[in-house]
């Protein structure tokens, strides 16, 4: 009687509790735990997406997957967008980060207007790029502004048909994506940088340090942490592109553009093969994390040697 | 307190999950027409003061997304009373074994073929599955056409005159002597949306019908004839001379329709490959434009040259509408002649309905007049494998690009043709 009078206040409180997380955990459930282990069922089985009948064919979409060069192909697109985004796309929002870190005139100004590229819709920004490297005349006039200043500038030899040239096609979506996306890095960065305890920069001057060795002794060593996030999300963000490649080339220009999102909606709406759309879902799954996982072993690794 | 908010919560829960009821007096559509949804509301409106009866047009642009869209809500079972499935006859198969799609045969044929005769039979014949068809699926008409269209060449009459040139071109050879004397005063020749595959697709079909005709195709789809036949790359040829001899615009390979479309609208390009939708597009971007319609000029003089078309847009019934003889009653309204002529005329697009051909503004009776000259996909015996359509029309743009040549693209195709007939027969 003692026991069950002590057990059931405790019990009923749990429920209680445990009633204010059911749907925070339903919903996570039906959009993200059941997908996940749908789509591993989805990738063992040939299906067209309506059909009620589902053929089970077990690792035979993987098998084709191995070898469709195409794939591997549009993984190291992405490869070459994320890399891009890695060193330009960070480069420049550290750089910013430490601009606007100090005490300059209008600061708040300036990260107001580094933040602006990011919020805007990627559809209305790859829109914005295709008119800017459009490569048509009229009435003799370039169109296209970016071609329009190098032949005004002296410069006709530049002159490109940037979107469709193979030699220029990718460059030019990963310079439009890292323009796009370095707003995310700076805010991250930037509040990175105004943690680190300005007693350690005094006491570094007061040591006789100069601005490259308070860098690289303070500034980094601190920012560590945060630079690896930046970098986990640049992968994470960088290697799923594919709205900005719709909105600035469609379709593509022949397999030079196609990235891995690209190449699963051709097999989910322009084939019609889920089951294999599935199956490079997965594999494109377990990819990112293997990156992301090796990626914070390498961060702990530094940060345990620095 | 807290027993209070525990009470509240599992009402939220409960009520939350439950579904709504529809509405029997309304009647939900879910269309991608842009350029048509001010015309849908207004008759919206008009069917409303006859019958009480609410329609609402939910529009989803672009079509690519609209397609994504339909498929998603057949898999979750959410389906609109009348929707358009816009993809390949053996999707359209799927919905219709899924029992996502109303038969509609039993309409067609009441009152003596009534509704039947009132519609173009090209426009019809997209929507139908004959006897005996690859799909396995009862013979019927399932789709109801609110407009046929199809897809031709259009130049414009002022950049032509300026160049010399009195009359639109009818041979590739006549095509080239125009394209050059454009050049020579610096305006580019064909536009197009081409970095949508389905448009060079669509070309290169044209040329397909022109230079072998469709029973060789169809011989080709089954795997009778390679795409390495000579026939074949005299196809991929001629997106090879087109490119060689200047005759496209810059950028065409990764152009949208839309840009397209407004190049050819803005003059800064003389001729363009479009669909009879393109007729209210350029009004709305240039009312001045002075343009006619004209079949693609042929490579082969002893077979017709063929355009897709048939069908522009269709709706079908959802087979779990709760509201079916009522959105079926609101077709048969829509395709009547009084709401096509408004359509034809507010949005410029050729009617389904014979009897409001008569109030079409002069480009689109141009349109009207390559009827005759149609085919489309869905009317075809069987369609091609779409993966190797993807490396066809991939192929056809690396040709265009000057990256490789017709024989080098043909074998690709006709790999990955062998491979997906092997997988076929597993």
């Amino acid at each position: 009687m003692k026991v069950k009078n002590f057990l059931l206040p405790q019990f009923k409180d749990k429920f209680e509790n445990f009633l204010f997380i059911v749907p925070a955990v339903a919903i996570f459930s039906v959009f993200y735990i059941y997908p996940f282990f749908d789509i591993f069922r989805l990738s063992l089985h040939e299906w067209n997406g309506i059909s009620p009948y589902r053929e089970f064919v077990g690792l035979a979409n993987f098998k084709e997957l191995m070898q469709d060069k195409v794939w591997w192909d549009s993984i190291r697109n992405a490869g070459f967008i994320t890399l891009v985004a890695l060193t330009f796309q960070n480069a420049l929002a550290l750089a910013l980060a430490l601009a606007c870190d100090r005490e300059i005139r209008l600061k708040r100004f300036y990260r107001v207007v580094f933040f602006i590229p990011p919020v805007l819709s990627e559809i209305v920004v790859g829109l914005i790029w295709q008119w800017i490297l459009y490569a048509g005349k009229q009435n003799g006039e370039y169109i296209g502004l970016l071609n329009y200043f190098l032949y005004k500038s002296g410069l006709p030899h530049l002159v490109n048909n940037w979107l469709s040239n193979p030699d220029t096609v990718l460059a030019c979506i990963a310079i439009v994506h890292s323009w796009k996306g370095f707003g995310w890095g700076f805010i991250m960065l930037l509040a990175g940088l105004q943690t680190i305890d300005r007693q350690l920069y005094e006491a570094a001057k007061v040591d006789g340090a100069g601005s490259w060795n308070i860098f690289r002794n303070v500034t980094m060593p601190m920012m560590l942490p945060v630079i690896v996030v930046v970098m986990i999300l640049t992968i994470l963000g960088s290697m799923q592109v594919f709205v900005l490649i719709l909105s600035m080339v469609g379709q593509g220009l022949v397999y030079h553009t196609e990235v891995p999102v690209t190449r699963i909606l051709l097999s989910m709406t322009g084939t019609n093969q889920f089951g294999y759309a599935c199956a490079q879902g997965v594999v494109f799954g377990m990819l990112l994390v293997a990156v992301s996982f090796a990626l914070k072993k390498l961060s702990n690794k530094m940060k345990q040697e620095s | 307190m807290k027993k209070f908010s525990v009470v509240v919560l599992c009402a939220f829960l409960f009520f939350g999950c439950a579904q709504k009821k529809q509405d029997e007096n309304k009647i939900v559509i879910w269309h991608w027409m842009t350029d048509r949804q001010k015309a849908f509301e207004v008759l919206a409106e008009k069917y409303k003061e006859q019958t009480g009866i609410t329609v609402v047009f939910e529009l989803y642009a672009l079509s690519d997304i609209y397609s994504q869209k339909i498929i998603a809500a057949a898999q979750a079972k959410v389906l609109p009373d009348i929707f358009g499935i816009l993809d390949k006859k053996s999707i359209i198969a799927s919905f219709i074994e899924s029992g996502f799609v109303v038969d509609l045969s039993e309409e067609f044929h009441k009152d003596n073929n009534a509704w039947l005769n009132d519609l173009f039979p090209k426009a019809l014949a997209v929507n139908q599955f004959e006897e005996g068809n690859p799909y396995n699926i009862k013979a019927g008409i399932y789709g109801v056409p609110i407009d046929v269209t199809n897809i031709q060449m259009l130049y414009n009459r002022k950049l032509l005159k300026k160049a010399g040139i009195d009359a639109p071109p009818n041979t590739m050879e006549e095509f080239f002597k125009a394209t050059d004397a454009l050049n020579r005063i610096g305006i580019p020749g064909l536009v197009s949306g081409w970095g949508e595959l389905w448009m060079v697709d669509c070309f290169a079909s044209n040329y397909a019908f022109n230079i072998m005709g469709e029973e060789k195709i169809m011989d080709t789809f089954r795997g009778k004839f390679p795409y390495t036949d000579p026939d074949w790359i005299k196809v991929f040829t001629v997106f090879k001379d087109l490119k060689e001899k200047n005759a496209l615009a810059e950028g065409i390979v990764t152009k949208s329709n839309k840009f397209a479309e407004q190049d050819f609208a803005l003059e800064r390009a003389a001729f363009a490959f479009n669909g009879s939708w393109c007729v209210n597009v350029y009004h709305e971007m240039n009312p001045n434009l002075d343009y006619g319609a004209m079949l693609p000029p042929s490579v082969n003089a002893d077979l017709p040259m063929k355009i897709w078309g048939g069908a522009g847009s269709s709706f079908v019934v959802n087979a779990g509408s709760a509201v079916q003889d009522k959105s079926i009653a609101f077709l048969k309204w829509l395709t009547a002649k009084d709401q096509q002529v408004f359509l034809a005329e507010t949005t410029k697009n050729l009617p389904s309905n014979k009897q409001a051909l008569a109030s079409i503004p002069p480009v689109l009776a141009d349109f009207a007049k390559a009827m005759d000259n149609t085919t489309h996909r869905m009317i075809w015996a069987l369609n091609e494998d779409p993966l190797v359509v993807d490396v066809f029309d991939r192929g056809l743009q690396a040709i265009m690009i000057g990256e490789k040549t017709p024989e080098e693209v043909a074998q690709e195709v006709q790999q990955v043709k062998e491979r997906q007939m092997e997988k076929s027969k597993r």
